[in-house]
């Protein structure tokens, strides 16, 4: 486990940092008599207020729960992101055919409920050419063995990573945020399950744990980041990370890689020398649902 | 302090204390509770996969029954405007109800958002110094800070109120009106915050509207003393509760030019929607006539509800607007009823269904409660008029005399003094 993320200077104890402290002992206390699993997550702090030390231990905590859950050894990591580095995502809406294979590789890779909730962090809809992008004739529920189907286009949804996203600003309890690579993230410990950010969201992009998440301990994917694809428990919301755990690494996202057509594309914004850098110089970029002021870092295009 | 625990060992007395049917009805209770804490149980062990919201409609039955009883909890402040603001002695008299009314509804409300929570076992987040609230950039944190405001400054208006009367001595002016006008506020306040927890989401085009709040005003001030005028039959009958007809009528004319407001702006909001009929009508369309899904299945499991609404509201509209029916305790209670229901159905599902049908990207989840989800809301319901009823138990044999401080049983309550000296 590694635990280097860049973090501002500890301040002084404030007198909340104080009290949670005094909370905390006593439950760690009460943990070890009664050793019931989870407690000590019920009490930890606040993702962001964790101390280098606190964040090891809370690593440490979810290997063990991990190996608990599914028996597997697993490694979890807190990377941080990178600095001068912000991400952006194209999709090329005239190469998508609607094969899917970026949902099941994203479920895959993401650790997603299989089933009861299924969760799927990217939905794929089939729309009209007739129509164009227009919600009102979307279908979500499509077959996808004989894809593409004549007179369709097909258009990929997945959390948009809002430089102003709807979704942060109502959580009551500040457990989603942006990071400064752009990426929004939940903290699956702090979330108290409102579901005010699944209303908040204009793309659909947050789902809930309406169960425990189904996952066969064959299929986990061990490589984790707190933030991202580590499984999640019951009760709370999770979404789209860019894959964290791959691209602050400086791998690309499973979507990108499992894409068939390469419809998909990632990279810095901020370097002038990314793939997404030449999609926006080179190709004329939309945003879904502009009118919303939502500032999508995700942007659709068509090549050609 | 030995006048605290004679009173707190009367109060105990007062509610064991009663006859046949009180003692059914508290079982009857009772026996709701069981049921709603069985039926929770058994969502908490598996998780609220257990009720029929699913992502695409992620707020349902629950969060509906709170937005209806937040409502409830906000018109108390209908009757307490006119007592205490222009000094009108009929209503002056029943204001307390309202009040233990607000208290319970206010109860439901914080009970319903509870059994909504995905994690119930980490709400402390919320709070401050425990917590790390959202404040003030999450209306949801609002929402909380208001309903709690509004809980507590009714609970120690009644305590205040009550206490002193047990005592045999009058209010304080200095202590009670402050109190009283900043319950004004805070009350339009809770139902306001409420409207704008969803009126601020532009992802929801059927909430996000100005309209909104005013709508839950105005819908407020009819389902609160519905309640309200219905209860005041069975105390006048039961405890010789000094309520005089005039305040019932006043009540019922109040409800009717609310009820007045509350088509207008339902009217002026089709109106909108249908003339313009931009893809912002689908949510409407939902509600009022249903919709075809991509595959062309229709779904329109509201429709009936939506009429039904309609009906209802117009017609207790119209009964409260004619003297001579609003006079008459059977067309006013009918009224009643029908504005209870119109007004559940639209400030419950009617409200919350719709903005997530059709979803945000379109599709359309029918959603119906499961058996737990109706289960779990008569439980909390059944809470709820638990603890209505104790709160009356004690209060209204406080006013009308009969549960006295011991010695100041036989001296008769200086004049003026409390809200009800018979």
């Amino acid at each position: 486990m590694s635990a280097n993320r860049s973090r501002p200077p500890s301040g002084p104890v404030t007198r909340r940092a104080f009290l949670r402290t005094a909370a905390a002992g006593a439950a760690v206390s009460a943990a070890a008599c009664s050793g019931a699993p989870g407690l000590e997550a019920v009490l930890r702090k606040h993702f962001r207020e964790l101390s280098p030390d606190e964040l090891r231990r809370d690593l440490a905590r979810i290997e063990r729960r991990n190996r608990e859950r599914f028996g597997r050894a697993t490694h979890v990591t807190a990377e941080g992101p990178r600095p001068g580095v912000e991400f952006g995502y194209g999709l090329d809406l005239s190469r998508c055919v609607g094969c899917r294979r970026c949902v099941y590789a994203c479920v895959k890779e993401n650790n997603q409920s299989r089933r009861n909730p299924q969760i799927h962090w990217i939905q794929v809809l089939e729309m009209e050419k007739e129509h164009g992008v227009d919600l009102a004739h979307a279908d979500l529920y499509y077959e996808a063995d004989a894809v593409p189907r004549p007179g369709k286009f097909y258009f990929p949804v997945q959390c948009q990573q809002c430089r102003d996203p709807p979704c942060v600003k109502v959580c009551p309890t500040q457990a989603t945020w942006k990071e400064r690579d752009g990426i929004v993230v939940v903290d699956y410990d702090w979330c108290i399950g409102c579901r005010c950010c699944m209303s908040a969201c204009p793309y659909g992009a947050r789902h809930f744990n309406w169960a425990a998440p189904t996952l066969p301990p064959g299929e986990l994917n061990p490589e984790q980041h707190h933030l991202g694809n580590r499984p999640r428990p019951k009760g709370v919301v999770e979404k789209c990370t860019f894959c964290i755990q791959r691209t602050r690494a400086g791998r690309y996202p499973a979507c990108v890689e499992a894409c068939p057509v390469g419809a998909r594309k990632f990279g810095d914004l901020l370097d002038a020398e990314s793939e997404i850098r030449r999609v926006m110089e080179t190709k004329r970029v939309f945003v879904f649902k502009e009118e919303l002021a939502t500032h999508p870092r995700l942007y659709y295009f068509y090549a050609t | 302090m030995s006048g605290i625990v004679e009173f707190g060992r009367g109060c105990v007395r007062q509610v064991l204390t009663g006859g046949r049917a009180y003692k059914a009805w508290l079982a009857l209770l009772l026996a709701a509770i069981a049921v709603g804490a069985v039926a929770y149980a058994r969502q908490a062990a598996v998780g609220l996969i257990a009720t029929n919201m699913r992502d695409d409609v992620s707020w349902a039955f629950y969060i509906g029954n709170f937005t209806f009883l937040v409502g409830v909890a906000a018109a108390a402040v209908l009757l307490v405007i006119p007592a205490y603001v222009y000094q009108w002695k009929p209503l002056k008299e029943v204001v307390v109800l309202g009040e233990l009314l607000a208290i319970s509804a206010l109860v439901m409300c914080l009970l319903f958002v509870l059994v909504d929570m995905g994690r119930p076992d980490r709400f402390l987040h919320v709070l401050p110094l425990l917590g790390k609230p959202n404040f003030p950039r999450s209306l949801l944190t609002w929402d909380a800070l208001v309903l709690n405001t509004y809980l507590f400054v009714n609970l120690a208006l009644v305590l205040y109120l009550l206490y002193r009367t047990y005592r045999g001595r009058g209010y304080d002016r200095r202590v009670f009106l402050p109190l009283v006008l900043l319950s004004i506020p805070i009350a339009i306040s809770t139902h306001t915050v409420t409207a704008f927890l969803y009126d601020g989401m532009a992802a929801r085009p059927y909430w996000n509207a100005s309209i909104l709040a005013p709508r839950f005003i105005a819908s407020a001030f009819c389902s609160g003393p519905a309640v309200m005028i219905v209860l005041f039959q069975i105390l006048r009958r039961t405890n010789d509760f000094p309520i005089q007809d005039e305040a019932i009528w006043k009540i019922a004319e109040l409800m009717s030019y609310a009820m007045f407001l509350n088509l207008f702006l339902l009217g002026a909001e089709l109106f909108k929607e249908y003339y313009s009929a931009t893809e912002h009508l689908a949510y409407t369309q939902y509600l009022w006539r249903g919709l075809r899904d991509a595959s062309g299945a229709p779904h329109g499991a509201l429709v009936p509800y939506a009429w039904i609404s309609l009906a209802c509201s117009v017609s207790a509209f119209l009964l409260f607007l004619v003297p001579r029916t609003r006079k008459d305790y059977r067309t006013l209670n009918l009224g009643c009823l029908l504005i209870w229901a119109g007004v559940y159905i639209e400030k419950g599902m009617g409200l919350i269904i719709p903005g997530f049908t059709p979803s945000a990207l379109g599709q359309i989840y029918e959603y119906t409660p499961t058996g737990t989800e109706w289960a779990v809301a008569v439980g909390v319901f059944g809470i709820g008029f638990l603890v209505f009823t104790l709160l009356v138990k004690i209060a209204v044999p406080i006013l009308v005399g009969t549960f006295r401080a011991p010695d100041r049983a036989r001296v008769p309550a200086p004049a003026g003094a409390g809200t009800a000296s018979p």
